[in-house]
């Protein structure tokens, strides 16, 4: 049978005022887009600037997958619209080697075999950077013992710790052990 | 070139890692072809009836939107094999979330809003989509998945059950799963110059090819299907699934590339789950724990578009001597979605239950539950008669029970507190089956010393790149450096689904075969070898279809400890061993990996992964990742992983068993008995959330 187009909509983009033009300093390079209000910077990244390193699990916050760094603090991308985040600077798992030389967490990622079908761990080594960061800027987490001194010092990190904060980061093939002890051997 | 060979076995780095570390890998939605359009299904909104209309003015008119294709002008497809992929064929609704229209726009947000926009009505009849173990609809089926008969006798079960001095009688209740790998769903496709080219995320790419080639009713050679790189799939991937129809459907009709993914809501209905089972375990026992009589019955659900059973009750065939034996499916079609493969389906779930009545039959008898297992070993397969080509079941046991420090135990329930904390141990045996598909592979050697590979394989995460490698290498007497592995597209020499722990060792017997007859024809050469180099195929297909004289299976035991809060009711798993005797590992590293994802699994099906039906509704309630909860890192100890060397000559050229699904089965019941040791309670469905173990606790 001779398929029938149900018909066409226009092929035109959203209109104008539908679309706002922004800049998002991704991995060092300022990059200027036009996007639909409803574009979120995972999509940003992923459709608009071929960076699809970072990974869409659920769309949702729900998985951690799409995890990059906004202005240096870990974030879900998908939870964010690009058109509020003009200016933002954001680090991509693209963004993190130097070269051909691997980022600590990476290589430690790859020797310690914390992956298997790899999907969630751009999310997971951009996660653990992050989290890095908050730990030596003193952030508790649920785990850190109660203390006087608010805010804590750096926190020191246990399998405890890396476990509680990577919590946000899940891994369907199960890689959780490597993940933390890949991230032990890179925590100070 | 200057690498040394290395023993299969080495822990070779896995070869996609570097890509997988750095975001240069690209999975099936991450290919854009220019002018791609963006497609988003919309899924049926009532569990049972028909689409009366589809009203599509107001989606077309959105801008952005290009087409909505829906029942009444969708391109007509050949009836599929598995009519799970005749989607938009009929006006016929067999469960919520089936696809009834699909848009296709400029845009991922112009798609999801054209999606919202599409209006449709249904006529609706009453549903039922609720498993009971008497539901009145349950019949007989003549087989369960795998191929297995649906029901086996041997000797006089009644007769030795009413018999038997202790008796167990227990039934244990699973509500489904969900497999929800990482990476949703999606395929990617382009018609161009007359060949159709999908990027698909799928466990099998072969067998992806063919089905697009039948229900398009276009040529196998003008279709590749290219699975480069794959997110997880532990089985929803293993069978074509719709997205990868409709994407190609799409392709055809706009002429346009066209990218589809599966919302990660839309899983449960689209891509296969766990079926729920209820089974009935009957033990008959003498009171030294013999065991006489063995009755494993399960009664579990599949859709109304096709049958599919989970094989529970197989397990029961395979693990103790059981002069008296029932195992019995029955299965009632309920308006659900298609259930499908689930890692180790039939072993995870049908291990839970029987594993947990061992754990009762040891409790009644006051033995020691490892003691138990060892005093039921058979001689050969209970079921076939068969011997078993190596069973290892006791030194995984012993060398478990040693390692984990299972003896320091004091065997009565709640006698270990620390704190708010009720603690204890449980034990678990675990087997899968040995299971071979035929393959084909090419080996290719050239002037310069190096080997190329060609197989159609897919790595959906267990490395199977590196270990082909090291496979290849290993019979051509060459650094698994100097060998180049081309897998992941139906243009390969065809490959098995990478499903049932058997890829390793199907392509790998091809690939093995391949490089062999290739080292074999290399011998003739004296001087260099022509430009064009020198190549071998090697097809398994026959040798796949002979039947061994051997019952084939992995063996493995499950130790946990888990902390129970008696306050809240939460389950912590504290530590978790598994020990396997899986023939011989090819990589100890990528191995390693993959017993500990299965345990990780395993993990979720014991505490936190429960999904219900709701029978107003008439869908499953929990499907996304924040009501669906897969474990999270938070959430796993420090899980120990180790195995026997089993040497096996009956199984293949590598004398490997597979690895994939054996660590979820039984790390459920070894959980569960853990609880029943910390608390008391015998509970006797999953998962063991803190609203289920609290209403027991002192
Ligand atoms: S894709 Fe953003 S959290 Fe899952
Ligand atoms: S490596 Fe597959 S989900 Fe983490």
């Amino acid at each position: 049978m001779d398929p029938t187009p149900a018909g066409r909509g226009t092929a035109a983009p959203a209109p104008a005022d539908d679309r706002s033009t922004l800049t998002l300093h991704v991995n060092g390079t300022a990059r200027t887009l036009t996007l639909d209000h409803r574009t979120t910077v995972l999509d940003a990244l992923r459709q608009h600037l071929g960076l699809t390193g970072v990974k869409k699990g659920c769309d949702h916050g729900q998985c951690g997958a799409c995890t990059v760094l906004v202005d240096g603090r870990r974030a879900n991308s998908c939870l964010l619209l690009a058109v509020a985040h003009d200016g933002a600077r954001v680090t991509t798992v693209e963004g993190l080697a130097d070269g051909d030389r691997l980022h600590p967490l990476q290589a430690a990622f790859l020797e310690r075999d914390a992956l298997q079908c790899g999907y969630c761990t751009p999310g997971q080594i951009c996660s653990a950077a992050g989290m890095l960061d908050e730990a030596a800027a003193g952030f508790p987490s649920h785990v850190t013992p109660p203390t006087a001194d608010v805010p804590v010092g750096p926190a020191p990190l246990g399998a405890d710790e890396i476990r509680e904060r990577m919590s946000g980061n899940l891994c369907r093939c199960g890689a959780y052990p490597h993940i933390v002890r890949a991230i032990e051997d890179v925590a100070p | 070139m200057s690498h040394a060979p290395q023993p299969l076995g080495a822990p070779v780095v896995r070869r996609e890692g570097r890509e997988k570390v750095t975001g240069a890998a690209r999975y099936a939605a991450e290919h854009a072809p220019p002018g791609c359009l963006y497609g988003w299904i919309v899924p049926a909104a009532v569990p049972k009836g028909r689409v009366t209309a589809v009203r599509t003015a107001e989606a077309l008119a959105l801008p952005g939107v290009h087409t909505v294709l829906t029942p009444d002008n969708a391109p007509r497809l050949e009836e599929p094999d598995d009519p799970v992929l005749a989607v938009l064929q009929n006006d016929r609704v067999p469960h919520r979330g089936w696809p009834v229209a699909l848009v296709l726009a400029e845009s991922l947000e112009a798609a999801r809003e054209g999606a919202d926009a599409v209006e449709v009505e249904y006529g609706t009849t009453d549903h039922d989509v609720v498993l009971t173990g008497d539901h009145p609809g349950l019949y007989t089926p003549e087989k369960a998945n795998g191929g297995y008969p649906a029901v086996r006798e041997r000797g006089d079960f009644d007769g030795a059950f009413a018999a038997a001095p202790v008796h167990i009688d227990a039934t244990y209740t699973l509500g489904g799963l969900h497999n929800h790998p990482m990476e949703p769903h999606a395929s990617t496709a382009v018609w161009a110059d007359g060949h159709l080219t999908v990027h698909d995320s799928s466990q099998g790419s072969t067998v992806v090819c063919e089905s697009l080639a039948q229900i398009l009713g276009i040529d196998r050679d003008r279709i590749t299907v290219v699975s480069e790189h794959v997110g997880g799939g532990f089985g929803s991937k293993g069978t074509p699934r719709p997205q990868a129809v409709l994407a190609a459907m799409a392709t055809r009709h706009t002429g346009r590339p066209v990218q589809l993914s599966v919302p990660r809501r839309f899983m449960p209905a689209l891509v296969g789950h766990r079926a729920p089972t209820v089974q009935r375990v009957r033990i008959g026992a003498d009171r030294d724990g013999v065991i006489s009589a063995l009755a494993h019955e399960i009664a579990t659900h599949t859709s109304t578009v096709k049958e599919f059973v989970e094989q529970a009750a197989v397990p029961a065939r395979v693990m103790y001597s059981s002069p008296h034996s029932r195992t019995v499916h029955r299965v009632v079609p309920l308006d659900v979605p298609s259930p499908s493969w689930m890692r180790a389906p039939g072993e995870a779930s049908g291990m839970y239950a029987l594993e947990s009545a061992m754990d009762e039959l040891a409790c009644a008898l006051g033995l020691d539950p490892v003691e138990l297992r060892l005093r039921n070993e058979p001689a050969d397969e209970p079921d076939s008669g068969r011997p078993f080509s190596s069973r290892n079941l006791t030194a995984c046991l012993d060398e478990g029970a040693r390692r984990f420090g299972w003896y320091d135990r004091d065997p009565a329930p709640a006698s270990r507190q620390e704190g708010p904390w009720l603690l204890g141990t449980g034990v678990a045996s675990a087997t899968y089956p040995v299971l071979l598909s035929p393959s084909a592979a090419r080996a290719h050697a050239a002037p310069d010393g190096s080997y190329r590979i060609g197989v159609n394989a897919t790595d959906i995460g267990t490395g199977a790149r590196t270990v082909l490698a090291q496979i290849a290498a290993s019979a051509l007497g060459t650094a698994q450096e100097n060998v180049r592995i081309d897998i992941g597209s139906s243009d390969l020499p065809r490959g098995s689904v990478a499903g049932g722990s058997s890829g390793t060792a199907s392509w790998g017997t091809a690939v093995h075969r391949a490089a062999t007859a290739l080292a074999g024809r290399l011998a003739a050469y004296d001087g260099p070898l022509p430009a064009e180099g020198v190549t071998a195929t090697a097809d398994t297909t026959q040798e796949a279809a002979q039947k061994s004289p051997y019952a084939r299976h992995a063996f493995g035991a499950h130790f946990a400890e888990v902390a129970v809060d008696s306050v809240t009711g939460e389950v912590r798993v504290r530590r978790l061993l598994g020990v396997y005797a899986a023939g011989r590992v090819l990589n100890s590293r990528t191995a390693r990996s993959q017993f500990l994802g299965g345990m990780v699994m395993g993990i979720g099906m014991a505490l936190t992964e429960g999904s219900t039906m709701d029978p107003a509704y008439g869908d499953f309630t929990e499907r996304d990742l924040a009501s669906y909860h897969v474990p999270s890192c938070a959430d796993v100890p420090d899980v120990q992983v180790h195995w026997i060397d089993e040497e096996d000559p009956h199984l293949n050229p590598m004398g490997s068993k597979g690895l994939g699904e054996i660590g979820i089965v039984g790390t459920a019941a070894a959980i569960g008995n853990a609880v029943r040791h910390a608390t008391g309670a015998r509970l006797r469905s999953l998962p063991l959330t803190p609203d289920k173990v609290l209403p027991y606790l002192p």
